[in-house]
């Protein structure tokens, strides 16, 4: 029987392919958007403007202390309401998008917070812009303490798009969820699942920290 | 979208939300002293002397790291009863959270060991103090004021990830959100409801946090 149903699993593999492509599809998009997004908000949750700093820290603290899931409902399920009808695809890509965003956001902030303010003054006091001074000053330094955090934090958008399966988004996660109603091995189909997402996530968590030790070592060295 | 918001359904309700507010808090509160148990476990033979015993509290890290939550909810839930395991859905949720959690736990509890000057520990050994001793009154005082921060933090992960225990049709608090949706089809209701109670919760456990930082502070010991 087990070596029957392997077999069928082994069939059924492109399906599961397909499933991955999904998945990257939905985590490779809000994560080049929440990235951007991020660091825009970031920026500005950093800035000097008390009331835009006080908007960000709210919604990044609304999203940051309700589930995923319950967006992705809120997201799917109540925007039809207001009007804006969305297919699943691009409902949970804007979930995603926005947890991520919300996430890199502090990571961000903090990163430029920990830039001591000396440097800015010197900034300033040798003539550069706004612009500049982040441009040439604070980004660079800052990227030191964002960038293992970051890689961090894509891993957890990866992991969390298996979420949005249950809106209907065929990932891997569905798949494993469809394979299993037609094929009762619940281990033998969630391990390959597992091995899926572990391909993926087991060498961007290595990178994270490796990225900490390097940057530690260039941090104690100045 | 919110000018049909019917506050008298969200009060016809209530009963069900107070309910399941408090399956949400049970489920989660076992969850974390389960995974605080697994995690001191599991760090404790990642730091063993023995590699074999190490290798495979690294294994079990590892792999709980690399894979999403949900897919390892699935790989218990369709994979118990394949090997002949018939559970209650409540006990395959509090184990899979369990053991989620335990990973995250047993990483964080080895930063915090980890981070104490080697000097210490030595100096207990020349102090005639025994492993025990050297643990009660040396590392774990310091570990417990370096890790309170993080461990509240991964608190308020779980308390979210319990909502995805609503997929396997356990009744907490997105569940309520879920059975508003789909009697009355009232999704705003539903879930706005839902997400304001893991907000209290969210609040709460980040208010503990600021609260534990400014009181408790062995970790200026070293």
């Amino acid at each position: 029987m087990w070596s029957y149903y392997f077999n069928e699993l082994m069939r059924s593999l492109p399906f599961f392919l397909k499933g991955l492509w999904m998945t990257a599809a939905v985590s490779g998009l809000s994560l080049i958007a929440g990235t951007i997004i991020g660091f825009i908000w970031g920026i500005m949750r950093s800035s000097r403007n008390k009331i835009l700093r006080s908007i960000i820290g709210a919604w990044t603290d609304l999203i940051r202390g309700t589930p995923f899931l319950v967006q992705v409902f809120i997201i799917f399920f109540i925007l039809p309401s207001a009007g804006i009808e969305l297919e699943a695809f691009p409902a949970a890509v804007i979930a995603l998008t926005n947890m991520g965003a919300c996430f890199i956001c502090e990571i961000v902030a903090g990163g430029i917070m920990a830039v001591p303010n000396g440097q800015r003054e010197a900034a300033t006091a040798s003539g550069l812009s706004t612009y500049q001074q982040l441009r040439y000053i604070v980004l660079p330094q800052a990227m030191r303490t964002i960038l293992p955090p970051l890689v961090g934090q894509y891993v957890l958008i990866i992991k969390d798009s298996s979420v949005v399966s249950a809106i209907g988004v065929v990932d891997i996660t569905r798949v494993g969820w469809l394979t299993v109603q037609r094929i009762p091995e619940g281990i033998m189909v969630f391990g390959l699942v597992g091995i899926l997402y572990f391909v993926i996530c087991y060498p961007l968590i290595n990178l994270s920290s490796l990225l900490e030790r390097r940057m530690t070592v260039v941090a104690t060295k100045l | 979208m919110l000018e049909a918001f019917n506050y008298r359904v969200i009060l016809e309700y209530m009963p069900l939300y107070m309910q399941c507010f408090a399956a949400t808090l049970w489920l989660s509160a076992f969850s974390l002293l389960g995974a605080i148990l697994v995690g001191t476990i599991a760090c404790a033979m990642r730091l063993s002397p023995s590699r074999v015993v190490s290798r495979i509290a690294g294994i079990y890290i590892e792999s709980i790291r690399s894979t999403p939550l949900l897919a390892q909810l699935y790989f218990f839930y369709f994979g118990l009863p394949s090997l002949g395991i018939m559970l209650p859905e409540w006990i395959t949720g509090i184990m899979a959270l369990t053991l989620n959690s335990g990973a995250y736990y047993a990483e964080i509890i080895r930063a915090g060991i980890q981070a104490i000057p080697f000097g210490q520990i030595e100096a207990g050994i020349a102090s005639g103090l025994n492993y025990f001793q050297r643990m009660r009154y040396i590392i774990l005082p310091q570990a417990l004021g370096m890790t309170i921060r993080p461990m509240l933090g991964q608190a308020i992960v779980l308390v979210k990830d319990s909502s995805l225990l609503s997929l396997i049709s356990i009744m907490e608090l997105t569940r309520a959100g879920q059975l508003l949706t789909s009697d009355r089809f009232m999704p705003s209701e539903g879930f706005l409801t839902t997400a304001a109670f893991y907000l209290v919760i969210y609040y709460m456990l980040k208010g503990f946090s600021g609260w534990s930082e400014k009181r408790l502070i062995f970790r200026e010991a070293h």
